[in-house]
């Protein structure tokens, strides 16, 4: 296949490869009449499309440094939107974030503006002028903009601590929903997902993780407006939910009103199995304070222009121009399901509640809701949970306790959809979660390959060799990752929010003051990354020990004390120590522009 | 003042006016959950304050982002910064 003939076919290849996907669940619905059985319909979804990630990634193998790195730099605008809507929507994304906002309802939508807002300051701040910089990764910019080791190893290990922490969460997502379509144990199918993520990464780096990124997209932006649509057409709630909800929405709050939200007794809530929750925050009612809200949509808006694997897409575009538009792409493409997870919450929620639809199970007997097959399902894999605290034999909204991911999962087949939409959502969900680890696995592989053993350790090394240990490496980290995973330390969101953290206290002021502030020089940046990291991390540490914090600063809101360490010992440091030198600032001035040659050259 | 200064400076002004819309909309209007709740203006008939977290911000957010580059992409031509179409 030659290369400039394949980027022009894109359209074509994507066109036939979707049309290809819809036949593929049409004859899986098919089969599904014709008596096959849920398990044999949810393995061959997930083993279809795996199967194709590993296709791609096989076919876009490389032994080019720039094709390994940054996919050759000539991913248009549209598709490089894509691929980095998939790298960006993780498992959380896909899997927890409907269940999050069906359980804290506004308060947790902060998390919807914080991850779309951050791509205005990436748009604005960042990534059109780290393009013109004409790095491999983002401790690259560092390493070169400031100068030095101290620095470059700085920026190495923030990213590697924020994106480990990112990636763990993500291998966890691929492991549960392997384990659940697969019926493997979840310490098995952790290795299961694995093998998967590094199928498409290994072989072509940059290259074969963008071409397998746009196809997750497809397949995951299906199999979340699919259900979404069927469901509020089979409800009569609207036939295009987002825009005619607004009744449910209002009914949700009147059932709220009449149910009420009894609080459980500790005692009760020790029978519930962990990790199952029930409803005790209003639905769309304001909730939250408002610096609760603010301060978490902060750290979600800071933290995304600072992780690296979202960052390092957009020096795949063919120039800064296209860079800045893509952004705008892939800001469009999140919006499309981010804007549908409310509207997924708010169907399930009331498909749930709602006494007066067949689907409804508060105000039934609770033997009746026992003796429901998908409660039996659910309650089975540990995901659902009822119990007759106040013994009077009628299920009340405090007696229902479900596991975040169910809201996803299960709400098709709660519905009443065919099986089929099941299997369509979890091989949604492992497409989301397989191509955001594939994309952090990378950008911490290329970090320690790049800017640690190429440029520090062994700078004569050449290029079959440093292709090598990139591999390695991508091993080495997967098969890491994947081990903390199996612990199941921190919940997916949890994880994923606190990543933002890390990489907000380490890296969002000295990447923002590297290009905008000239001033700011080499031991102002390390100091910025070093103290906010720590302090960011001490932070935690204390909150998670019983500290009492302040400001209203929680666990998962630590970057705001981090980042503000970072941006003020950075300032202070600089201003203490000499003014960058003459090549420093020409160098700025420089990225500035769009035009002319990137700093660093096509190879380094 | 030199053509790169100017330009840097139409750059810097855009940066900030962007910036601002982006504040309110991400930040600002969300100190106002309550009051936003209690309005009488409802998009589609959702409250003010949960239509703007689930789609109107989200929105905003995306028209912003394609208004700055493209009036980005206007300065860099007023100064022939622009890049060369070469691939």
């Amino acid at each position: 296949m030659i290369k400039g003939k394949f980027i022009d076919n894109l359209p074509k290849v994507y066109g036939i490869y979707t049309g290809g996907f819809l036949v593929f669940i049409i004859l899986m619905a098919i089969a599904e009449q014709a008596g096959m059985t849920a398990k044999t319909i949810g393995i061959c979804f997930v083993a279809f499309t795996v199967s194709i990630y590993a296709i791609i990634g096989y076919l876009s193998r490389t032994l080019q440094v720039d094709a390994y790195y940054v996919a050759g730099r000539q991913v248009p605008t549209v598709f490089n939107g894509m691929a980095t809507a998939a790298d960006w929507m993780s498992g959380a994304s896909f899997v927890a974030m409907a269940g999050g906002i069906y359980f804290k309802g506004y308060g947790y939508m902060a998390l919807l503006v914080g991850w779309t807002g951050g791509y205005v300051l990436v748009a604005s701040l960042l990534a059109p002028y780290l393009r013109k910089f004409g790095c491999y990764t983002v401790p690259d910019f560092v390493g070169t903009r400031y100068g030095g080791n101290a620095a470059r190893l700085s920026a190495v290990l923030v990213l590697t601590v924020a994106s480990f922490t990112y990636v763990t969460a993500q291998i966890n997502a691929t492991g549960t929903i392997a384990s659940v379509a697969l019926d493997i144990p979840f310490g098995i199918a952790v290795y299961v997902g694995l093998a998967s993520i590094l199928l498409c990464s290994m072989l072509g780096g940059m290259r074969a993780v963008t071409w397998t990124q746009v196809a997750q997209y497809i397949v995951l932006i299906i199999a979340y407006l699919l259900p979404v649509f069927w469901i509020s057409n089979k409800m009569g709630a609207g036939v295009f939910p987002h825009l005619m909800l607004a009744d449910e929405v209002a009914r949700i709050a009147e059932l709220e009103g009449q149910f009420g939200f009894t609080k459980n007794s500790a005692a009760d809530l020790a029978t519930v199995p962990k990790g199952l929750a029930g409803i005790t925050k209003a639905h769309s009612a304001v909730n939250a304070t408002p610096w609760a809200f603010i301060s978490l949509a902060i750290c979600m808006m800071a933290g995304t222009a600072s992780l690296p694997h979202v960052m390092m897409r957009y020096f795949t575009t063919p120039s800064v121009k296209a860079a800045r538009r893509s952004v705008g792409w892939s800001l469009f493409f999140i919006f499309l399901l981010y804007s549908s997870a409310p509207m997924l919450a708010t169907l399930s929620k009331l498909s749930l509640m709602d006494p007066t639809l067949p689907t409804g199970i508060i105000g039934k007997s609770i033997a009746d809701v026992q003796a429901i097959d998908w409660y039996q399902n659910w309650n089975q894999a540990n995901l659902m949970f009822v119990s007759d605290f106040n013994g009077n034999g009628t299920l009340e909204l405090n007696e229902f306790f479900m596991g975040g991911k169910a809201v996803v999962l299960a709400t098709p087949e709660i519905a009443g959809l065919p099986y089929v939409i099941s299997g369509l959502v979890a091989a949604g969900g492992m497409a989301a979660a397989m191509s955001t680890a594939d994309g952090l696995v990378l950008a911490i592989a290329n970090a320690l390959s790049h800017d640690l053993y190429y440029k520090i350790i062994d700078p004569k090394a050449e290029t079959a060799k440093r292709l090598i240990v990139a591999r390695v490496l991508l091993v080495i980290i997967g098969f890491a990752g994947a081990t903390i995973a199996a612990l199941e330390i921190q919940g997916i969101l949890g994880s994923v929010i606190w990543a933002f953290d890390f990489a907000m206290s380490g890296l969002f002021f000295p990447l923002v003051l590297g290009v905008w502030w000239k001033r700011a020089n080499g031991p102002g940046a390390v100091a910025g990354m070093l103290l906010g990291l720590a302090s960011g991390t001490a932070y935690l540490i204390w909150v998670r020990t019983g500290g009492a914090g302040f400001w209203g600063v929680t666990q998962l809101t630590f970057g705001i004390v981090g980042s503000l360490v970072s941006l003020v010992s950075m300032v202070v440091v600089s201003l203490m120590t000499a003014e960058p030198d003459a090549a420093t600032q020409k160098m700025v001035d420089e990225v500035r522009v769009p035009s002319g040659k990137t700093v660093l050259g096509k190879q380094h | 003042m030199s053509k790169q200064k100017q330009h840097w400076e139409k750059t810097r002004n855009l940066l900030w006016i962007t910036l601002a819309i982006w504040f309110v909309f991400s930040i600002g209007i969300f100190f106002f959950g309550a009051e936003m709740e209690a309005s009488s203006f409802r998009p589609l008939g959702y409250p003010l304050s949960y239509y703007m977290t689930c789609q109107g911000s989200l929105g905003i957010f995306v028209i912003l982002i394609f208004w700055f580059a493209g009036r980005q992409e206007k300065i860099d031509e007023e100064f022939g910064f622009s890049e060369r179409e070469d691939s």
